[in-house]
């Protein structure tokens, strides 16, 4: 993303357009790997069999084999490696830049997670590996369940969900196993979510069997408790809540949210996108929830990836502990004065049963276990009071002047660790969408907010700087907001047309849809 | 102090002035104090770099790994050798750090290779349609039974037995929530028998689930399967091994309507069994129930080629409760890798690992079954992994391979109750004979030696010297 630098400056007038002014990396169109293939190349060398060449169809029967080859790139190892490399700098990234994408906490990604992740006895640990060759890994495992434990104030842990999503379908099943064990599973169809969740939430309660009904939020940013307390009755399964929530607010009113469920009978599921704000600091358990679960590729440092992998343990109070899904870890005192034992249990009759194969995310744990290590106790608090602290500095900076009377503030409260503007007035009197902001801030080298969520904040953009980023990155953030708006306020066009920089210009995402072309054409 | 951050004492105080207050707990002021956690959470200290590199290498070192011992243990995941540039170019920060794709512009990298990996995964399984990936293996065959549901508007599934025993318990644990029943139909001889799978299936079925090869190590003949589906209107689900794809039939050409499977056998870690990938593959009717990202070609407004996330509208993120998944962080970083490894491979190499592997499981198979107490446990073709019946206890066998630094296999006694001393044993391409011929030692004689010491004690207590 060099080329985001050495940008057409705000009061420059209109910004170049046109295949005259390309970037080097514009001219440089997309090549797929299937494209630089040459039929009779190759990169691997497999080992000599070192037994008889005996045909295949001697092996396996005719019928069962495959008649032509699939169709897989011929290149050699140097090209591709250029391949990758190549395509690798169309991509923008947390190291390269600034990355305040709301709800996503692209916080900083230790290398020395890395490092201790890629050690032969995790890396090369067969998942299948008896429970006694496999200890350090067990221990590992439970040492991280007993710190999700302390940091979520709920007693009981199972790492095993892969991502957030499955963390919220393993909820909404155990909430299920619950009501089912009071004879109440058929009766309670109902699953209460703010309308500020996040998407997964209702997908995930769809999935679960129940169906959606949403509360309303109050003029506050908070949950409409009359509302709640109308909506709230026999029916009701289970409420999902994040608190902040998706506008970055602390519900106030959090002990009474769970108290009227409770007394519903319902369950109480923390989304746990953004515990990122409160670590050490309050505990979803003593707020009242039930079930949390924890986004290990948020706040415990677990890279992107680009779109995973991530991992979604939950975390559960003690009336749902015996459906939690198997195997669970157990950890034996040996008493022979040796260290203790772990193994795995599949022997929970209560239990839901798997959500996936094999143990989980396990080398997702191991990063997460070494960030956890790495901070210890006090530092996880620190990173809370910085994440919040940079949110609410930048807030500062961007609530004045330009940014302020443009893009104010949807709640005027005092945010946690992100915060949401509205950009209605900006595209009201400015005639530029959030849409055009964020494209532009892409040609200032910065990744722009998460845009248009939460849903009921018009023109939405959400802001969320993590604890790892220096006052000059937020600083400069502010700065490049209050130009792209001088450059709206002379000349909407150049947002509307931006960005200029980047690899691509805008997309037709719509063609995409109508006429989808999703994979590359063979001859 | 906290790890990872910059600012200094002096820039708190200017932060806090520019906020207009004192000090940070001030900011914290919206969180009922009654709640509030007034002690230190109870965790360590924050450690230096190199304890913390210590405390995890000294945990990794109570692991017997497939570096330190012999491993023959599959069942899904697979010790294959992954080359150098699988980490090389994942390890790239461009690829290790960004988000999801959500600014296509500047996620140029990450779309166009997942446009490359939906090729691979299409032109493997047969399949017109494949999507950027899911979590790994038996989650995606989940996610095949709520598409067959949406697909369908029933609310049944018939498993086959030979379907991983995972696959079938994360099935059984979704179903709950689709309101939807699972009945397992058994092996005979390590195979799905139509008949018997057809007999399973009804009116109400929605989709029908086997596996290529089975976990037995079998391979099936998919195209029967299929016919006995699609007789009651049930789409086939096929859950396969992505490196046999390369020298068996696809499940797109013997019928199949959607194919899924774990990609970690593409050059992907063990990891003890995560993070790694799911692939989800489906005709061209099920494009728009399919679940997870899907990346397709555009243009930008000048012309240029790129790519973006296509068909949304399917995605929890625009359709919220109407999603035909929930899911949102995936694999994409696994699935990279995964793309690079069938790179490597090429279309040639893919061919030749099916055709090495093939020679050397028949190699062991043929060592193990010359040994007195080894029987195959059945007749059917393999390719990879197969499966045996020893006359002795597993567990004690285990033991004895592995004091001797074999992971011998995998015991099939907790989810094949009727193979009481079944072992499931894969090999690679890391396996050569020798280490081949190095297990076969190890089993003879482990059994007969746990054989002898029955004798001794009168070999009435069979269960109590293995379990001891």
């Amino acid at each position: 993303m060099s080329e985001g630098r050495g940008l057409p400056q705000a009061g420059t007038g209109s910004p170049p357009s046109g295949s005259c002014t390309e970037t080097p990396m514009q001219r440089e169109r997309a090549v797929t790997i299937y494209e630089r293939s040459v039929a009779g190349r190759r990169a691997a060398v497999l080992p000599e069999a070192g037994v008889p060449e005996t045909p295949l169809g001697e092996l396996i029967p005719a019928h069962l084999l495959r008649q032509r080859p699939a169709e897989l790139p011929e290149i050699s190892e140097p090209e591709i490696v250029r391949h990758y490399n190549r395509v690798s700098r169309r991509n923008f990234d947390l190291d390269s830049g600034f990355y305040p994408l709301g709800s996503c906490t692209m916080k900083h990604n230790p290398r020395i997670n890395e490092r201790v992740a890629a050690l032969p006895g995790h890396a090369r640990l067969h998942p299948a590996q008896r429970d006694g060759r496999a200890q350090g890994a067990l221990e590992l495992m439970w040492n991280l369940e007993r710190a999700l434990s302390e940091i979520c104030g709920l007693p009981h842990v199972s790492l095993q969900p892969s991502a957030g999503s499955h963390g919220e379908l393993a909820g909404l099943l155990l909430t299920r196993a619950f009501h089912a064990s009071n004879g109440e599973e058929e009766k309670r169809t109902k699953v209460l979510t703010p309308d500020t969740a996040h998407g997964t939430n209702p997908a995930s309660v769809t999935m679960a069997g129940y169906e959606v009904v949403k509360v309303a939020t109050a003029a506050d940013g908070g949950v409409d408790l009359d509302d709640l307390r109308s909506k709230a009755d026999g029916e009701t399964a289970c409420l999902m809540l994040t608190n902040p929530n998706t506008l970055g607010l602390f519900d106030s009113n959090i002990a009474e949210i769970t108290q009227v469920v409770r007394a519903a009978g319902g369950t109480l599921y923390y989304d746990g996108a953004n515990l990122n704000a409160i670590m050490g600091k309050v505990r979803p358990g003593d707020m009242g929830f039930d079930i949390i679960h924890v986004n290990l590729h948020k706040s415990f440092s677990q890279p992107h990836g680009g779109g995973g992998p991530g991992a979604g343990p939950i975390a559960v109070s003690e009336r749902l502990a015996p459906y939690l899904p198997v195997p669970r870890i157990e950890r034996l005192e040996s008493g022979n004065g040796a260290g203790p034992h772990f193994r795995l249990s599949s022997e929970q009759p209560d239990s839901i049963g798997r959500l996936r194969g094999f143990q989980g995310n396990f080398g997702v744990f191991v990063r997460s276990y070494a960030y956890i290590l790495s901070l210890g106790g006090d530092g996880l608090q620190e990173a809370s009071e910085t994440a919040v602290l940079n949110a609410n500095y930048l807030l500062a900076l961007m609530r004045t002047g330009r940014t302020g009377t443009h893009l104010p503030l949807a709640f005027e409260r005092t945010p946690m660790h992100e915060f949401v503007l509205s950009g209605k007035p900006a595209k009201k009197v400015l005639g530029v969408k959030t849409l055009d902001i964020a494209k532009r801030i892409l040609d200032h080298g910065m990744h722009p907010p998460t845009i248009y969520f939460p849903l009921l904040v018009d023109e939405a953009m959400m802001i969320e700087p993590t604890e790892t980023e220096t006052k000059e990155s937020l600083d400069a953030f502010a700065a490049a907001i209050d130009s792209i708006l001088t450059e709206a306020e002379e000349n909407p066009a150049i947002l509307v047309n931006a960005p200029y920089t980047t690899p691509v210009r805008r997309l037709d995402e719509v063609a995409a849809t109508r006429n989808p072309i999703l994979r590359q054409p063979l001859a | 102090m906290t790890r990872y951050t910059s600012a200094t004492d002096p820039e708190r105080e200017q932060m806090l002035a520019t906020i207009g207050v004192g000090e940070v707990g001030e900011l914290f002021a919206d969180v009922p104090e009654k709640l509030r956690l007034t002690r230190p959470l109870d965790l360590e200290d924050g450690l230096a770099e190199t304890e913390v590199y210590e405390r995890l290498r000294a945990l990794a070192a109570r692991n017997a790994d497939a570096e330190s011992e012999l491993c023959f243990l599959g069942g899904g995941m697979y010790d294959h050798y992954s080359p150098a540039i699988v980490d090389a170019i994942t390890s790239r920060s461009e690829f290790l750090t960004p988000y999801t794709p959500y600014q296509p512009e500047i996620s140029q990298g990450g779309l166009q290779t997942m446009f490359e990996f939906q090729t691979a995964m299409s032109e493997l399984t047969a399949l017109p349609v494949a999507s950027a990936g899911l979590y790994e293996g038996p989650s995606s065959v989940a996610a095949a039974g709520y598409l067959a549901i949406a697909a369908t508007k029933r609310r049944r599934f018939v498993a086959s037995a030979g379907v991983h025993p995972h696959s079938r318990a994360t099935l059984a644990t979704y179903s709950r929530g689709f309101r939807a029943e699972v009945a397992e139909v058994s092996l005979a001889d390590g195979l799905t028998e139509p008949e018997a799978l057809a007999e399973a299936i009804d009116a109400e079925t929605a989709a029908v689930f086997v596996q290529n090869p089975n976990y037995l190590g079998a391979i099936e003949d998919l195209e029967p399967l299929a016919e006995a589906a699609h007789a009651a209107g049930a789409l086939l689900v096929v859950s396969c091994d992505p490196i046999s794809l390369g020298v068996l039939r696809p499940p797109g050409e013997a019928g199949a309507d959607v194919a899924v499977g774990e990609g970690q056998p593409l050059g992907g870690r063990l990891d003890y069994g995560g993070p790694s990938f799911g692939f989800f593959c489906a005709r061209e009717e099920h494009m728009r129930r399919m679940p997870g990202r899907i990346a397709g070609e555009t243009t930008d407004v000048d012309g240029r080629r790129g790519f973006v996330l296509a068909l949304q509208t399917r995605e929890q993120h625009i359709r919220r409760e109407k999603a035909t998944h929930n899911i949102c962080t995936a694999q994409a970083l696994n699935a990279l890798g995964g793309m690079i490894y069938l790179s490597w491979l090429g279309k040639r190499g893919l061919v030749e690992l099916g055709e090495l592997l093939a020679r050397r499981t028949a190699y062991a198979c043929g060592r193990l079954s010359a040994v007195a107490g080894i029987e195959l446990l059945h007749e059917a073709p393999v390719l990879r992994e197969f499966a045996v019946t020893l006359d002795a206890p597993v567990e004690a066998v285990l033991d004895h391979c592995a004091e001797h630094g074999v992971a011998a296999g995998i015991q099939l006694n907790g989810d094949y109750p009727d193979h009481g001393d079944g072992l499931l044993i894969a090999i690679t391409e890391r396996h050569s004979v020798a280490d081949i011929d190095r297990l076969t030692a190890a089993l003879g004689t482990a059994i007969t030696e746990i054989s002898s010491a029955r004798a001794a004690v009168g070999g009435s207590d069979r269960e109590g010297v293995g379990t001891g």
